[in-house]
């Protein structure tokens, strides 16, 4: 009797802390979200009320609201400063070209190595996991050596030929480009894909004498159309937003990406703050509309990021 | 027989052909580069003469660096072990409260995933900017703080900009593994007599676990690697209070006036060795973490 009633006694005292949880958790959590929600939107919300002051009354109150108001440093980012376009332009093409070819090889690799038999399969597969793996600033400086001047500068001399030993791609787009046109990523996303996918539609695709790389372009790329525009968008936002990579190859203001040209602006024109946000926001609009009209993709693509290991 | 071995020979071919472009990134940019990483690392480079041999000599030149043993390492480490816990809590939190029946539940998702549709130089650009001496974060506290240009708070802005940005998407990872955990589990538990309390530590936790792995060794990867907000807000300063190893090697390799190319491969190297120990480190503590309590 002495021994059971403290035991009771604290089951019931257990059973009514959670009672008490569950009574006040949804306050609880609705609190906690709208408290982030706030803190997510309030950087962004002054930055584009910033953005929408002239600059001369850029710190005069109210600071909530853009009184007076002015389309100016939008327009000094549209039309008086021209290297802004060009940034745009060069973001632009960076992010459109590494996309659509990393889309395409990623699918290639992945529907290889899900459905066809080659030798050393196997190994390639696990070292491409392994690469899945490695910090990408072991290989930040071959990287450059190899995309610019070559380890041997100037190349091999065999005679009067010379063989370069790197792509002379230094203060060039494709320089960017080059290295991120496939990822392992995206393979591995691929490979997952396929694999789970029914061979049927193929099969009967390879009956009527299609080859395998009719069969690729023509049955298996629209049937998986969801995951190429999921590893689009991923692959989008990632290339237009890129920093480290443009900063060390691009070296002439005319050839920088958007990103690069804001850090390089706001050296030059430290007090032209508010046009240096109105270029920001304008950095951020493409990936935003992006955002809103794939929402349901851009969800889905983090959510295989995820699982992968799970 | 000869007509089946040619299906086999072409069948080898078009499979190469399909991972070709995989294959010459992955071998130029990964394999090549991992083997010239090393290479460079036992070797002077100054870029303008060849790199010529010198055994340890760059990881004694490394391992004998103040800038290395007093602000780049510490710091490394101080940012990863502050930024790493507060998100993966924050991001946590958030997704038990996402997870719940609660109305708003789609606009607060897009709320918390703005920060992370920004380009880390752009956030970094407006942080720079908020926390600026007559900045709106000192106008609406009414203090006179400069932020960025104090040893004593430029990091920690720098951390809290990251947490900022990285929890939306983080939380968004937590929440697709709590969704993904199968609600038979929970009947089955309820059906057992089961509280609440007790499904969420034998159930919820531990079904959670490879998630939360998967999610603290990406962002201790990424945290170990830091370098665009760093570059962009204070470029190491003030004093290095803020000079990592990741901006130690860039400072190395690009910015110094004396090139240091295989100094900063060595850095490099060691590095990598010290993200694949903590990586390794932390499997170890989660996955024996077992089913005790949490």
């Amino acid at each position: 009797m002495a021994a059971t009633s403290p035991l009771s006694d604290n089951r019931s005292t257990r059973e009514q802390l959670i009672d008490g949880w569950e009574r006040i958790k949804a306050p609880v959590f609705y609190t906690l979200l709208t408290v982030w929600a706030i803190i997510c939107l309030t950087p962004l919300y002054f930055t584009l009320v910033f953005s929408l002051k002239p600059i001369e009354n850029a710190y005069t109150p109210p600071l909530w609201m853009p009184t007076p108001f002015t389309f100016a440093n939008y327009q000094t980012v549209f039309s008086s400063f021209d290297l802004f376009p060009r940034w745009l332009l060069n973001s632009a093409v960076i992010a459109v070209v590494v996309t659509v070819l990393r889309v395409l090889f990623c699918a290639m690799a992945g529907y290889a190595f899900a459905r066809i038999e080659f030798p050393l399969k196997k190994f390639l597969f696990n070292a491409l996991l392994i690469s899945m793996m490695m910090p990408g600033v072991v290989t930040l400086i071959p990287k450059f050596l190899i995309i610019g001047p070559g380890f041997i500068r100037g190349g091999i001399h065999l005679g009067e030929l010379i063989i370069p030993t790197g792509f002379g791609l230094i203060d060039k787009l494709g320089g960017v480009i080059l290295p991120n046109v496939v990822d392992a990523f995206g393979v591995f996303m691929m490979t997952q894909f396929y694999k789970s996918f029914p061979k049927e539609l193929e099969e009967a695709a390879t009956m009527d004498g299609s080859s395998r790389f009719g069969t690729f372009f023509r049955v298996v790329l629209p049937i998986s159309q969801t995951q190429l525009i999921t590893l689009a968008l991923l692959t989008f936002q990632g290339e237009w937003n890129r920093f480290m990579e443009p900063l060390l190859i691009l070296r002439s203001p005319e050839n920088f990406t958007l990103p690069i040209g804001l850090q390089w602006f706001r050296g030059e024109y430290y007090t032209l703050y508010s046009v240096i946000l109105a270029g920001s926001l304008f950095n951020t609009l493409p990936i935003l509309i992006l955002f809103f009209l794939f929402q349901r993709y851009f969800i889905q693509s983090i959510a295989t990021t995820g699982s992968k290991e799970g | 027989m000869t007509t089946f071995r040619n299906k086999k020979i072409t069948e080898a071919l078009t499979g190469y052909l399909f991972v070709a472009p995989w294959l010459f990134i992955f071998f130029t940019f990964s394999v090549f580069s991992l083997g010239y990483a090393l290479y460079l690392s036992f070797t002077k480079y100054n870029l303008l003469s060849p790199p010529q041999w010198w055994g340890l000599g760059s990881y004694q030149r490394v391992l004998t660096d103040e800038l290395f043993w007093q602000k780049a390492l510490p710091n490394t480490f101080k940012y990863v072990f502050i930024v790493v816990p507060l998100q993966t809590i924050i991001s946590l939190i958030l997704a038990f409260a996402m997870d719940q029946k609660l109305r708003a539940r789609k606009l607060f998702r897009t709320i918390f995933y703005l920060p992370s549709v920004t380009s880390s130089v752009v956030i970094s650009l407006i942080f720079v900017w908020l926390f600026a001496p007559q900045g709106v974060f000192n106008q609406i506290f009414g203090l006179t703080i400069n932020w960025l240009d104090d040893v004593n708070t430029a990091f920690y802005v720098i951390m809290g900009m990251n947490i900022f940005t990285t929890s939306g998407t983080l939380m968004l990872i937590f929440l697709s593994g709590l969704q993904d955990i199968p609600t038979t589990l929970y009947e089955a538990a309820e059906i057992d007599g089961a509280d609440k309390l007790q499904t969420f530590l034998y159930i919820t936790v531990p079904m959670l676990r490879p998630i939360l792995f998967f999610v603290i060794t990406v962002s201790v990867i990424g945290t170990f690697q830091v370098f665009d907000q760093i570059f962009v807000m204070t470029s190491g300063g003030p004093l290095d209070s803020t000079t990592t190893i990741t901006y130690l090697i860039y400072k190395w390799a690009f910015r110094d006036t004396t090139v240091k190319m295989g100094q900063a491969s060595a850095l490099s190297v060691i590095l990598a060795l010290i993200i694949i120990a903590v990586t390794f480190i932390q499997r170890r503590v989660i996955e024996g973490g077992g089913s005790t309590t949490e």
